[in-house]
């Protein structure tokens, strides 16, 4: 079995990010460029079945959009335990193209399992894991928490309202994965970062794929208001406060 | 004084590079990014959470940490691959020390292990003492101590009573003696002994099982800070050591523990880098929470000058360490290529940066001093409190003033060595000093008509180093051979030494940067190097007055002190706003940033 990880390039999470060209973009430089955090639990998941005798999982693959900027953050992934990784030379636009960046790959050497994390941690779209299903004409299993193979069969736990659902679903397929698919992720060690170096990061050419997104401008969040403290005896102020001051009731 | 490259140890003091000779830490390469990356997730996931618990002496933890780390490799940075380790290079090594140095007492036990603890076997043991300990320490299979110090010999290390006898059939050294202060004491495997065999008058060195009968580890000290790291005394009662466990020649071991300790040095050098970034992130933050006045006080001047100095001492400092690392790795190179092997290679390597290690040393745990202390100041009430970072921080630091050597014998040893190499003839100390101070009364501050930002800096340092080599041709003069028992006259010259590397390596950092992303966004860096090199001049005019009202005759004096104005004169900065801007930057990024 080969199991391939979606795996996107984002900001840091603390990066404070600073806006360009009229807003409009975001400055690019200077910035500490790490593995999305849901991708990196899949691939520690995957890691982790390719461990497991059982599970008879052959290659672990990673793919990820982006110039070559980028691969500093795949050899991460390899430095953590990936095989081999995909490179596909193309700026993520928006969900659909790299959706559709990622399937004219996949297309032509299918995977039996693909792992996406449920959303990347810079736009937080949630959609290419369904698209690149579709786009493949596979099945897809969204908000994913367990992955286990056994004996060629792969079963699933999803999150669902108040409960678990538990699906079993034949290769190929995507699943959408979110917390708690794996314990911690895993630090790469220095044989790992040795090893890097020389595992394949294979670079293909962008597919010609039109983006239907057309970015009319970022925001930042309101900075943080000052917060008033109200006595807890005087419930009438706090009322007056929320409805008056705040509009809130 | 002339430009050349591969500067010899303290010819910085009469010889200038091109600021594109100098490595600076912001070209690291990816592999060494990603190595650092790994230290700090190490430190982030395995050590922080568990700080609380070691700091309570939980010994297990602290040696499972360690075998953690060496799980991942980290033990075996600085070890040759053909001893299982990953033979990474000196800047390589010295950035992994830097992340690691976050690490409160775990840094200092892993530091213990991997350097002092693992490195005279690596350096000076031979085939097969490699192949039976290296190979383990590499992997934290084993870890490791250094026993040098005793009760009555802790600056004077050669004074150590403990001895060793050659037992009736010639196949054990029988080990008598006590050491004390012996990181990792508690739990090592394998310790590097000290002692005297026979009435030798200089030390040998020995690898003693911990588990050999007779070697006795006393519980460990109470000690005011780094109490997650394990330290007590040992005793070694009629330990029978075999003979094949003698490491170097005999007689050799003062020599194994002097280099051992430039080691150590330098390493130390990297390692405060990381506790006072540390420090400072944790201040910044501190200072965007804490309100007063209604107003964070992140908000106020006096925080901000102290923000702004605690950055502009890390980054200098690191701009030193890093300058001096890149040179070890060059002449480690040349030395194989003469066909050392690689241990011999990098101690040799090390050893000869005595001078710049010992300023790394020195300069390096007081910066860490004065940014743990302000860091405590910026936390107010709360950074007295044991549940703040900070002031675990302050208390850990102290250690670093006083072991490696202390700060007064390496504050001597930096005008020693510095001396005694020029004296050996690796570079033209005394002639360019003589030659200065013959035309001392026609000394001017050299200022050209036209000079830009670079030539400016680069003229304040010559001019530094010319009132250095004054002092020394002065001293000398007066004192002749006794100019070593002049101690307070010698610290004054080592603040000078010490301050003129600083600065020259923060100054050619900066123009190396502008040269590489641009002089557009070196602003704050500028700002750094104006506001310390301005700083310097005091530092170089107060040193070198005290010194020479101290010693010359009133004429003398005279002449003297009118030339150390002159050299140590200045342009004006507005350091008020500058240390604004570097503190606004920190505040705004809530981190040290630079």
């Amino acid at each position: 079995m080969n199991i391939l990880i979606c795996l996107s390039n984002v900001p840091d999470t603390t990066t404070k990010i600073k806006l360009v060209d009229d807003n409009k973009n975001y400055e690019k430089t200077g910035i500490q460029w790490i593995i999305n955090p849901w991708d990196e639990l899949a691939l520690t998941r995957a890691l982790e079945l390719k461990e497991n005798a059982d599970a008879k999982v052959e290659k672990v693959t990673v793919i990820t959009l982006g110039g070559k900027e980028a691969e500093p953050t795949i050899r991460k992934a390899l430095a953590i335990g990936a095989d081999d990784a995909i490179r596909i030379d193309a700026e993520p636009q928006d969900a659909f193209f790299v959706a559709s960046q990622l399937a004219e790959v996949i297309k032509k050497n299918m995977y039996d399992l693909i792992l996406c994390g449920i959303e990347s941690s810079d736009y937080n779209g949630s959609a290419v894991g369904g698209m690149l299903a579709e786009l493949l004409d596979i099945p897809s299993v969204s908000a994913v928490s367990m992955i286990n193979i056994n004996g060629g069969e792969i079963s699933i736990n999803r999150e669902i309202d108040g409960g678990k659902e538990m699906v079993s679903v034949p290769a190929p397929l995507v699943t959408v994965v979110q917390k708690g698919i794996a314990k911690e992720p895993r630090i790469a060690s220095m044989r790992g970062i040795m090893m890097a170096k020389t595992k394949p990061l294979n670079v293909v050419p962008a597919a010609p794929v039109e983006s239907l997104t057309e970015y009319a401008g970022f925001e930042l969040p309101k900075p943080k208001a000052a917060c008033k403290m109200v006595s807890p005896d005087n419930v009438k102020e706090l009322v007056d406060l929320l409805h008056n001051e705040a509009k809130v009731i | 004084m002339e430009n050349n490259t591969n500067l010899k140890s303290g010819e910085f003091l009469v010889k200038e590079v091109n600021a594109n000779e100098v490595f600076i830490p912001e070209e690291f390469n990816e592999e060494q990014l990603m190595i650092a990356q790994t230290c700090r997730d190490f430190i982030e996931t395995e050590v922080y959470p568990n700080i609380d618990k070691v700091e309570k002496q939980d010994r297990e933890l602290m040696k499972s940490m360690l075998k953690k780390s060496g799980d991942l490799g980290l033990m075996g940075i600085s070890v040759a691959e053909e001893y299982g380790g990953f033979g990474q290079t000196f800047v390589t090594q010295m950035l992994a020390a830097e992340t690691i140095g976050a690490g409160y007492s775990f840094s200092v036990a892993f530091m213990a292990h991997c350097g002092i603890g693992t490195l005279p076997i690596m350096y000076y043991g031979n085939e097969e003492q490699r192949r039976k300990y290296v190979t383990k320490l590499a992997t934290g299979e084993l870890l490791g101590a250094y026993c040098l110090t005793e009760p009555g010999a802790g600056s004077d290390a050669n004074a150590g009573k403990t001895n060793a006898v050659l037992s009736a059939d010639g196949k054990h050294y029988i080990l008598n003696g006590q050491k004390m202060w012996i990181t990792n004491a508690g739990f090592a495997d394998v310790l590097t002994v000290f002692a005297k065999i026979d009435n030798d008058r200089v030390l040998s060195a020995f690898i003693v099982d911990a588990n050999t009968p007779g070697v006795v580890v006393n519980p460990d000290e109470h000690k005011m800070g780094i109490k997650g790291s394990s330290t007590a005394q040992i005793f070694f009662n009629d330990v029978k050591v075999p003979v094949e466990n003698l490491l170097g020649r005999r007689g050799e071991g003062f020599r194994i523990a002097l280099s051992i300790l430039h080691m150590g040095r330098i390493k130390l050098g990297a390692n405060v880098l990381g506790a006072a970034k540390k420090a400072i992130d944790d201040s910044v933050r501190y200072a965007n929470e804490r309100k007063q006045f209604g107003v964070l006080i992140s908000t106020f001047g006096t925080i901000k000058h102290k923000l702004a100095q605690q950055a502009i001492r890390v980054f200098v400092a690191e701009s030193a360490n890093y300058r001096v690392s890149k040179d070890i790795d060059e002449l480690m190179v040349k030395y194989k290529a003469e066909g050392c092997d690689h241990g011999k290679a990098a101690i040799d390597a090390i050893s000869h940066y005595a001078v710049e290690a010992a300023i790394l040393k020195v300069y390096g745990s007081e910066m860490l001093d004065f940014i743990v202390d302000e860091g405590v100041q910026i936390h107010g009430g709360m950074g007295y409190s044991a549940e703040m970072a900070i002031e675990r921080a302050y208390r850990d630091s102290r250690i670093n003033r006083i072991f490696e050597g202390t700060n007064e014998i390496n504050t001597i040893l930096v005008v020693d060595t510095a001396m005694k190499r020029a004296m050996k003839g690796d570079f033209d100390l005394f002639g360019q000093a003589e030659e200065l101070y013959a035309s001392v009364d026609k000394i001017t501050d050299g200022k050209p008509a036209m000079e830009n930002y670079f030539e400016e800096k680069i003229r304040y340092i010559r001019n530094f180093k010319k009132a250095t080599l004054l002092l020394i041709h002065a001293a000398s003069k007066t004192f002749g051979k006794t100019l070593m028992h002049e101690q307070e006259v010698l610290n004054n010259i080592a603040v000078m030494i010490m301050e003129i590397y600083i600065a020259e390596s923060t100054a050619l950092r900066v123009q190396k940067l502008g040269s590489l992303r641009g002089e557009a966004s070196i602003g704050l860096y500028k700002d750094m190097l104006d506001v310390f090199v301005y700083d310097t001049a005091s530092k170089i005019r107060k040193s070198a007055l005290d010194a020479i009202y101290s010693f010359a005759d009133t004429a003398e004096a005279d002449k003297l002190a009118r030339a150390a104005e002159i050299l140590s004169i200045v342009a004006g900065v507005n350091t008020k706003d500058a240390r604004r801007r570097i503190a606004d930057n920190m505040i705004g990024e809530n981190k040290y940033t630079l």
